[in-house]
Order: structure tokens, then C-alpha cells, then sequence
């Protein structure tokens, strides 16, 4: 680990003042960045300790919606009364991710932020763009098992590996964010993290000197909601593919479809076409594959993954066939 | 004085059986464990040394070539450090198991990306890890290096098999089955990273490290130093798994001993996760073809297993797959050969299990294609196919339990022996099935001495540089002792893991257990005859029980205030020759497959084995309960993945080298076959460290075949394999 400066801000604002310095980082639960500091990955000149501004509650806002601050952990988030009973597909998402440990430490603001498991980039000794702009992409000609086959670019197939993000992104969640200058802004979810394009150093909109304050989702939504999550080993895995559903049914067809796919993309994949393909139509094999066609019409492998485009088809056709009781 | 036995002939008569305390055999629970889940038990890297210094591996960033220069300069500026380590005998990898000489020298000369070749040493580890990362090195790197095992020619290794006619057998027989399997590279992933601490008082060096085989590690240790072995010193009292990668000395012991040699102060060097994969020796990946031919009966008339696996030019290591194909099932018709690749990943060495950990598996399931051709019940068929002789070099079986371990094992686990055809149970998105393997793993014994004490208290003490690695071996030499002693557990101290005791036969190879206790059985025995003198008895008429003689003097009388002493002398003799010698078992698995994604989860496992005399239910249970873990592992998730442009291991931590984890590992079932053999050693113990784990991976995949219908060639069978093998 290289020497750094550890600030601990004592409420938002001082926060905003210290992130404005040069080269420096938040650190909530730490769970990802310490990982990344001591492999050097991540060099920052100062860590601003961030878990004594408050923001960690969990609260009903007046729309009907709900609150979930920065700092709250990803354990109460997932047992809170209310994530349970209006939101379960975020409960499940977020209870399939990492360990009850990691859980414990793991914030909001820091999952949202976690960075690629790809090798490459964690491996200081090879290429990576994400991590050194301009070395070369160690992934596209190597070891792509985990990558993205949707977004990609020439410059980068790393996925987001998270979960929680998921759920909130078919949740049509929004992100709340402060400048260093106190500047308030928000971004839907499903706009927060981006695709690699030319920049894949660029993992979200974050700006240097901007801290997320919290996440607000929507008054609840009718219907089934499912997090499904496809991995070699039953716990303690990234997604090889992973879908975060509501559905909700009028009759026998299909009235709301609002899907996201994790470990597909460089981002929670949100594809709004997918679920106009779906909504008043009557469940089944021949429209799932429809919508598996939709969602993967611009998919393209690396050799080592190309087995996700298939897998994600599969696993949309279980999900929905769970979601709307469609047999297959 | 001294008891020495090389053992020539079997020893049937049990001596063990007739003793009378009734330690031995039960489930005494680990002498140590109290210490190790409190913490106290001190591992390598844990001992508190005054000015100890922080020592960081560097490691190579190219494939092949050389170090032509490394500037000091760059990292003795930097705040803490205080030395870059840069001698030729630091090693570039570690030595391969019982090798008890250096390992290659010196680290400059690189044969893999990540292999050690120097040291950044500080007074703190993060200073010296920051300075590792910082250190310039200049290469002459060579090009056209070999990654790929596949793409280039191969070594033929001696030690094939050519026997008959096998492509005759094959043309000729009702049934036959032509299969190649692959598996991928193992890592030990050992919990405890591979660490050391080495202290130099001028003229001797202690070094606390974290080994399995003292006996060796301080010949290799030595050499590699050019040091007398006689002014080195090793401890390594607590081993946090090993699993074959602490078999031989490692490149952070000789390095922490050549920096505190050149520093005069104790130097301090523990791997990092990621180096701890990145630089022990892997399990290296392998290719089978199996050929078998069978009649109507489904007797096998040929059987034909060649194989390919790869090292680094230069390493002796071929992952010997062929093992227990030798001898396991019949067929006059054989065929067995193996090829090494040379390849520039890291070393292939030893991993828990090494041959039938991979070999078995691979066979197990073109087994059961045959079965299936045959139309024969898979363990039917095994038991048609259990060979009276060693199929090829006629020797006899010492003892043999494979019949009773298929029969026990399907009997536990409730195997249904009926006709069997992939897809008859579907619970809703999963596809539920059953699939069973052989177990077998050959049997190994070392050279091995300990020193049993009757202290004058009526207490005894048991001192050998043996290794307890996790597997129980403080506690079933205090079992073994207090049997032939007739002593509580409690009443025994056993001192493990110091190169200042008689010299044990090490961890490795699941021989440390009966080597070991035969030792501390003769030492007994010569024991019993002072004390069998001293109380007017025959030995074999001496019967001791909670520290007295049965009906008379207790053992503090017979010792009269003087401690005795015996050191037992315990060696392999020719029996070795005169017969063949395994532990066998059986592997009973039921699955779910999802018929949407793929994934496979193990439902239940039964594992039946035979392994000579039990010595201890609980830790021998620990063992086997492990070995099917990684069955487990092995069937679904453990591969290391190397990058194909410069051959570096890309998955190295435990996040993304995926170990079974508590949910991957339903309940398991254990069943022992009762078995003493006699010819394995004199106190009719097998080992049974690795039988848990030689086969079990085929279960799981033949089970995978049962549940969906996908036959899938290669390990581990991950979603996108199963899938892509899986029928509409
Ligand atoms: C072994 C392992 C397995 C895992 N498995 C999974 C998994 O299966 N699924 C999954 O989803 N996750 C998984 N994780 C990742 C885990 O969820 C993240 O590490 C965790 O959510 C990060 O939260 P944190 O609070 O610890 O973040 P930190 O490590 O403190 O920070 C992470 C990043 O977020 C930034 N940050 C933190 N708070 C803020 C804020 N308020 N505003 C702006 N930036 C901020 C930091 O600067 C840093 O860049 C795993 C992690 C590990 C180590
Ligand atoms: S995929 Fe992205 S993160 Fe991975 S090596 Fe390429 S540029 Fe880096």
C-alpha cells in the first residue's frame, strides 16, 4: 500500500470540502477499495473516511417511495421491513452478492461504485485501459470468461459485477448525488454507470469531487419480482449472468415487464425494448425467445464468453416462465 | 537406545487390537484444536522475533529469459526500506516433494510470469510492498515462448505399459468405449499463506516456517544456502493446509534466510494471496484418452489409458495420472503411456492427491459410458472388473476393498441397481440424478524415527520432526502411544515440526500416518519390554491401562524416579515389491442440473472407504469429508485459468478461484470399511488424506449424465460445459 492521508469527515459538507482535494477518494465499508489499494489499482493521495456523515438511514419519502441513504449497509437494506414487503427484488439481489461479511461493511454508495472483477484490470503487471489509460486490453485477446458481450467496445469488455444495481435499475431507481460545492444533482439508475466507449476509465457520471448521498426509489409497483442470478459455485460468485425482474400480469398477457441483466454489460442492462416486446402478450416459449431476440440482437462473444449469449437466453426464458407461470 | 524394523514381511498379527486401553480407533478429538480456535497455536509467520525486518517477493514480468539488472537504487530511497535482496541462491521456484536437494537456482533466470526473482526488505510489510511494486527491472526476454500444452510436442515418459494387443481387443469386443476427458489446472489454495521467519546468529539459522516435510526441507533448505544442515534449524509446529505445495522448501523460506544471513536481523517473508497462487506449484491440467473393450459380460478384455500433461523444461514433476489405472480393473489387453508437454506456466508439482485426483475421475466416468453400452449397472460393473492380481505385473494385492466398499457404499446411500436411463426425475426446473465412481489411491509409507519418552511422572512424550498439516497427527500419535503405553491421550505430549527431533517421514502423499505411528509403535514396544522386565511379565503378556500394569504396579513405580527413553526406527523393506498396496472406496452421488442454466448442485454424497486400521473415526471422517469437498470442487468449479499471450495465472485469489464454498457441500456421508493390512505397515494402517478425492469428481459428472443427459468430457463441469452438452 502506498502512503495516503486519511480524513474522517464528520457530516456532508465537510466531506464535500475534502474530496475536493487533489487525487482524493471516499472509503465507506472499504471492502472493495482496500482490495484495490493494496494491489495498487487504486492510488489515491487521500482516503476521506465517509462513514460518520450520517446518510445511513432507510426511510419512506413522501411520494410513497423509499429512501435508502449512502451509508446504509447492505445488510439492513436487505432485511429492512419495507425492502422486503415493496421491494423484494432489491431483499434478493442484494443477499446473493458477496457474504454475510462482506454484506456487514458493503454501503450503498460503495456497491453502486465497486469496481470490474476483471483480471486484468486487479493485475498491475498487464494492459488494461480501464486502470491505465492506453495500455492495451489484456481481456479481449485472453482470459474473457467473465466479460461483457452487450456495450461493448474495442477499448474495454469489462462488466459492472454487481448486484445490487440490478434491482435498482429495473426498479427505475435514482441516484442522489453532492458536489464539493454543495451543487445537488440526481441520475436515474439506469443512467449512472456507463458503457466503456472510449473511456472505459470512466466506470460512471460520477465527477471527480462528488459524493452519492442516497438512492430513492419509486412508490412500489404491482407484480412478481425475481432476482435471478446464474454462477459456477452457489454462493461467494460474480453473476455470469444475472436478471432482476418485475412482471406483473393482467389475465393471461403480460402487463409490465421491467427487466435488467447483470454480468452482460459494462453497465445493469436496461433495454427498454425488451419489455415492449413483452407487455400485452401472452406468456410463452415463442415470446420469450422474442424477447431473448430483442435483448441480445447486437450481443457479441470474445471466445471465452461466448456461452453467456445463450445462457442469458435460457435464463430470461426461466424467469419468465417463473414470473408469469408459463410452462416450458 | 533404539527400535528399528524394516518392515520385509506382513504383520498380521495386530498387536494394536490386543492392547488395552482403548484409545486408539476412537474419536478422540484433536490434542491442539483448543489452540488453534483460540488463536494460540503459533503459525510460521506468527512468531514475535525483536527487530524483525519485512521481507516482499518480486516477482518476474515476462515469461522466459533473464534478469540482466535490478536497480537497487529505485526502492532504498523509499521511506523504510532497507534492502534489496538479490543473491544467486535465492530459488526460482520451490523444490518438488522428497526432491531434498535445491531447487533451481538462481530466481534471475525466469521460466514463468510471476516466478520470484528477488526481495524488497523493510522495516514494515506495507513499506516493503509498496517498494516490491516500485523496483526497476530490467529483462532480456526470449520470445516464442510455449503457453499452450496442446501446441507443442511432448516428452514420452518411461513407465509405460504395452500388453497384448489393444486395438485388436477394441475391434473385436461387443462392447468398447474411445473417450478422451480433459481437466483443468488445481491450485492448493491453502488457507495459511506460505510463510517463514529466519534468524541468523552468525553461525547457526533458525527458521520458522510453514513445511510439510522437515526431513527433506532441511536438506533442501541447506543446499540452497550452502550451509551444514547440522547449523540449520527448522520449525514448523503448525501448518495451515498445505496440500502439497509446502512439500518442499518454497522460494519465501530460502529468501528470508538468505536476507537475514546477509541483514543480521531475523527477516520475516510471508507470500501474498495472490502470490500464493501465482507462485506455488499448480496441479497441471491433463488430457486421458481411455480405450476399453469389453464382452458380453462386460469384462474388460482391453484397457488402454494414455495421457498428457506439462511441466517447465527441466522439472521432473509429470502429474502421474496412470497411477492406480495399473491396477484397478482387469484386461489382458493394455495400454497405458503418458506424455509431458513442456510449457512455460508456473511449476507443476504436487496437489493433494496428485494422479488419481484427476486420473481417477476421467476413468470413472468412461466407466460408466461403458456401463451404459453394456447395459450393465455401474457398480455391477466394477465388481466384474476387480482384478485377483495386479492386471500386469502379477504381484498379489496386500488387501483389497474395493467389492465391500461398493457394496457398503450403494447400500448406504440407497443406490438403486435397476436399469438406469438420463432424465427420470424433473422437480421443477431441475433435472435430478445419481452417479457413482471407484475410489482408489496407491499406497505410500516413508523412512520414519520418533523418540517416545515414559517420563518418570507416568506421562509420556513423543518428539519427531513429523508435520501436523490440519489432518490430525498430534493427536493419533498420542492415541498410538497411549494404546501400546496404556496411557490416557491426556497423559501424552507429542512435540511435532522441530528438525532437533528424530526425523519423521514428513506430510505428503497420505503416508505420514502409518509411517509415522509405526515409528512411535516400535519405540513403544521396546518400552513395554523394559517395563515387561521390570514386572516379571512376557511382553507380549504385559497389559497396561491408565498408567499401570492391569492388576499391579503402576508405571511410576516401575520407572522408580528415571525417565526412559526409546527412539523408534521404522523403514519400508521389500515388501513394497512383493505386493501392491492401495486404499480403495466408493463415491456415490445425487444431483440437481438446471435445466434452464446449467448449474449443477450436489444433493447428497456417500463415500464407503477401506484404509487398513482407522486410528482416529474423527479425524479419518475430517479427511475423507474433505477429500469429497474437493471432489466437489474438482467436478464443478476448480480451474486456473492462464492468460494465452504471456502464460500468467489470471484467477488468483479465492474470490475467483472458486473452492467449494458451505453451500456447495451438502451433508456428506462416510462409511469405514473395516480392514487391517498387514503388509502396508506394522500397525495395518493405509492413509487416507487423499482416497477421499480420487474418483468422487466422476460420481458427481456421471451423476450430471443421469440427471440432464449431457455426457460432458471436460472438468470442471461449469454451466456453459453442461449446457453445451445438454440435449434439447
Ligand atoms: C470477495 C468479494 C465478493 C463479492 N461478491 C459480490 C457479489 O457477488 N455481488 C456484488 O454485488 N458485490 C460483491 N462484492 C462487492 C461488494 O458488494 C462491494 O465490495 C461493496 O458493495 C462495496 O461497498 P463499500 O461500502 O465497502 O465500498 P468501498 O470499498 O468503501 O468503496 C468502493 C468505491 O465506492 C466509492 N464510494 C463509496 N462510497 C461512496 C459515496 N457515498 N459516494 C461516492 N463514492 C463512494 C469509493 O470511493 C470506492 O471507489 C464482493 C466483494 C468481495 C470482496
Ligand atoms: S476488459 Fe476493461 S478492465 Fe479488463 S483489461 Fe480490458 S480494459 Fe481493462
Amino acid at each position: 500500500m502506498r502512503p495516503f492521508d486519511y480524513q474522517r469527515a464528520e457530516g456532508i459538507d465537510h466531506a464535500g470540502q475534502l474530496i475536493a482535494a487533489e487525487n482524493a477518494v471516499a472509503i465507506a465499508g472499504g471492502t472493495n477499495l482496500l482490495d484495490l489499494m493494496k494491489l495498487q489499482v487504486e492510488t489515491p493521495q487521500t482516503l476521506v473516511d465517509v462513514n460518520r456523515i450520517g446518510h445511513a438511514e432507510i426511510e419512506d419519502s413522501d411520494d410513497g417511495g423509499l429512501w435508502i441513504g449512502a451509508l446504509a449497509t447492505n445488510t439492513d437494506t436487505a432485511v429492512h421491513p419495507r425492502v422486503k414487503a415493496d421491494y423484494p427484488v432489491l431483499a434478493r439481489a442484494i443477499l446473493a452478492g458477496a457474504t454475510q461479511q462482506l454484506r456487514n461493511r458493503a454501503t450503498t454508495g460503495g456497491n453502486l461504485c465497486q469496481r470490474t472483477r476483471c483480471y486484468y484490470f486487479t493485475n498491475i503487471d498487464q494492459p488494461c485501459n480501464k486502470r491505465d489509460p492506453g495500455s492495451g486490453c489484456g481481456a479481449i485477446d485472453g482470459i474473457a470468461r467473465l466479460h461483457a458481450v452487450l456495450g461493448t467496445s474495442d477499448q474495454c469488455i469489462a462488466t459492472y459485477p454487481g448486484d445490487m444495481a440490478v434491482a435498482l435499475s429495473a426498479l427505475d431507481a435514482t441516484v442522489h448525488i453532492t458536489s464539493a460545492h454543495g451543487k445537488a444533482r440526481t441520475v436515474p439508475v439506469r443512467d449512472f454507470h456507463r458503457l466503456p466507449g472510449h473511456t472505459p476509465w470512466k466506470d460512471n457520471v460520477l465527477e471527480p469531487g462528488e459524493l452519492i448521498t442516497g438512492v430513492s426509489l419509486p412508490a412500489p409497483v404491482e407484480g412478481t419480482q425475481i432476482y435471478r442470478k446464474v454462477r459456477e459455485r452457489s454462493s461467494y460468485a460474480f453473476a455470469l449472468c444475472s436478471i432482476a425482474a418485475i412482471v406483473e400480469m393482467d389475465g393471461d398477457k403480460i402487463a409490465r415487464a421491467d427487466l435488467a441483466f447483470g454480468g452482460l454489460a459494462h453497465k445493469p442492462w436496461h433495454d427498454p425494448e425488451v419489455g415492449e416486446v413483452l407487455v400485452g402478450q401472452k406468456p410463452g416459449a415463442k415470446l420469450f425467445d422474442k424477447a431473448a431476440d430483442v435483448l441480445l440482437r447486437d450481443a457479441r462473444g470474445y471466445g471465452e464468453n461466448d456461452f453467456k449469449i445463450p445462457l442469458a437466453r435460457r435464463t430470461l426464458a426461466a424467469v419468465l416462465a417463473e414470473a408469469t407461470g408459463a410452462e416450458l | 537406545m533404539s527400535a528399528y524394523l524394516k518392515q520385509d514381511e506382513p504383520d498380521n498379527v495386530n498387536r494394536l487390537d490386543h492392547m488395552r486401553q482403548g484409545v486408539l480407533g476412537t474419536d478422540a478429538s484433536r490434542i491442539e484444536g483448543l489452540l488453534k480456535v483460540t488463536g494460540t497455536a503459533p503459525y510460521a509467520a506468527e512468531y514475535q522475533l525483536d527487530d524483525c525486518l519485512e521481507g516482499v517477493l518480486v516477482t518476474a514480468t515476462i515469461s522466459k529469459g533473464e534478469v540482466t539488472a535490478i536497480d537497487a537504487d529505485s526502492v532504498l530511497s523509499m521511506p523504510g526500506v532497507v534492502a534489496v535482496i538479490d543473491d544467486p541462491s535465492l530459488t526460482a521456484r520451490a523444490a518438488q516433494g522428497t526432491a531434498g536437494e535445491a531447487p533451481a537456482q538462481p530466481a534471475r533466470e525466469v521460466g514463468y510470469f510471476g516466478q520470484p526473482i528477488a526481495l524488497v526488505v523493510a522495516e514494515s510489510f506495507e513499506q516493503a510492498r509498496d517498494a516490491s511494486k516500485h523496483l526497476k527491472v530490467s529483462y532480456r526476454a526470449d520470445d516464442d515462448v510455449a503457453f499452450d500444452p496442446e501446441a507443442v510436442e511432448a516428452e514420452p515418459q518411461d513407465g509405460a505399459t504395452s500388453q497384448g494387443d489393444l486395438a485388436h481387443a477394441m475391434k473385436e469386443a461387443p462392447f468398447s468405449v474411445d473417450v478422451t476427458y480433459t481437466t483443468e489446472g488445481h491450485s492448493s489454495a491453502a488457507m495459511e499463506p506460505h510463510a517463514a521467519i529466519a534468524q541468523w546468529d552468525g553461525d547457526t539459522l533458525t527458521v520458522y516456517a510453514s513445511l510439510q516435510m522437515l526431513n527433506y526441507n532441511i536438506s533442501e533448505l541447506a543446499d540452497s544456502l550452502g550451509l551444514d544442515e547440522d547449523k540449520l534449524r527448522l520449525v514448523s509446529r503448525y501448518v495451515g493446509g498445505g496440500f502439497g505445495s509446502k512439500l518442499g522448501v518454497s522460494e519465501e523460506t530460502v529468501a528470508a534466510s538468505v536476507a537475514a544471513m546477509e541483514l543480521g536481523r531475523p527477516v520475516r517473508v510471508a507470500m501474498l494471496r495472490q502470490q500464493v497462487l501465482q507462485c506455488i506449484m499448480r496441479r497441471s491440467e491433463t488430457r486421458q484418452r481411455f480405450r476399453l473393450a469389453a464382452g458380453e459380460d462386460g469384462k474388460l478384455t482391453g484397457f488402454g489409458h494414455e495421457a498428457r500433461v506439462s511441466n517447465l523444461p527441466g522439472e521432473s514433476f509429470a502429474e502421474p495420472v496412470l497411477q492406480s489405472s495399473h491396477f484397478l480393473y482387469a484386461g489382458e489387453n493394455r495400454e497405458l503411456s503418458m506424455e509431458v508437454a513442456r510449457i512455460h506456466r508456473m511449476t507443476a508439482g504436487s496437489v493433494r492427491a496428485p494422479g488419481e485426483a484427476v486420473g481417477m475421475p476421467a476413468l470413472e466416468c468412461a466407466m460408466d459410458v461403458l456401463a451404459e453400452k453394456c447395459g450393465l449397472d455401474p457398480v455391477e460393473l466394477r465388481l466384474r472388473n476387480i482384478p485377483d492380481r495386479h492386471p500386469a505385473n502379477g504381484t498379489p494385492f496386500s488387501s483389497h476393498k474395493l467389492a465391500e466398499c461398493l457394496k457398503q457404499g450403494a447400500e448406504a446411500f440407497g443406490w438403486d441397481s435397476g436399469p438406469r436411463s438420463p432424465r427420470h426425475t424433473r422437480e421443477g426446473e431441475w433435472w435430478v440424478g445419481t452417479g457413482m465412481a471407484s475410489a482408489a489411491r496407491v499406497h505410500n509409507v516413508g523412512e520414519a524415527k520418533a523418540r517416545v519418552t515414559l517420563k518418570a511422572d507416568g506421562t509420556a512424550l513423543v518428539e519427531t520432526d513429523m508435520t501436523d498439516i490440519g489432518t490430525g497427527t498430534y493427536t493419533i500419535l498420542a492415541q498410538t502411544v497411549g494404546e501400546m503405553l496404556g496411557l490416557p491421550v491426556a497423559k501424552v505430549l507429542v512435540e511435532l515440526g522441530d528438525t532437533h527431533h528424530p526425523r519423521g517421514p514428513g506430510s505428503g502423499g497420505s503416508w505420514g500416518a502409518a509411517s509415522i505411528c509405526s515409528a512411535a509403535y516400535l519405540a513403544c514396544l521396546a518400552l513395554r519390554e523394559t517395563l515387561a522386565k521390570r514386572a516379571d511379565v512376557a511382553e507380549e503378556k504385559l497389559e497396561l491401562k491408565d498408567g499401570a500394569v492391569v492388576g499391579g504396579a503402576s508405571l511410576i513405580d516401575l520407572l522408580d524416579g528415571r525417565d526412559l527413553a526409546e527412539e523408534g526406527h521404522y523403514e519400508p523393506g521389500d515388501i513394497a515389491d512383493d505386493f501392491t498396496a492401495s486404499g480403495f472406496g466408493a463415491f456415490f452421488a445425487r444431483v440437481r442440473v438446471n435445466r434452464f442454466t446449467g448449474e449443477t448442485r450436489v444433493e447428497h454424497m456417500t463415500g464407503a472407504f477401506g484404509f487398513g486400521r482407522v486410528l482416529n473415526t474423527k479425524t479419518a471422517r475430517s479427511q475423507c469429508l474433505g477429500g469429497m469437498t474437493w471432489s466437489i470442487g474438482a467436478a464443478l468449479t476448480e480451474a486456473m485459468l492462464f492468460d494465452p499471450v504471456d502464460g500468467h495465472l489470471a484467477n488468483c485469489d479465492l474470490a475467483e478461484y472458486h473452492v467449494p464454498v458451505n453451500r456447495d457441500v451438502p451433508d456428506l456421508d462416510v462409511v469405514f470399511v473395516e480392514e487391517r493390512d498387514g503388509a502396508a505397515s506394522p500397525i495395518q494402517a493405509k492413509g487416507i488424506g487423499e482416497l477421499g478425492m480420487c474418483g468422487g469428481a466422476g460420481a458427481i459428472a456421471n451423476a450430471i449424465y443421469n440427471a440432464c443427459g449431457a455426457r460432458v468430457f471436460e472438468f470442471p463441469m461449469t454451466p456453459d460445459k453442461v449446457l453445451a452438452a445438454m440435449p434439447d
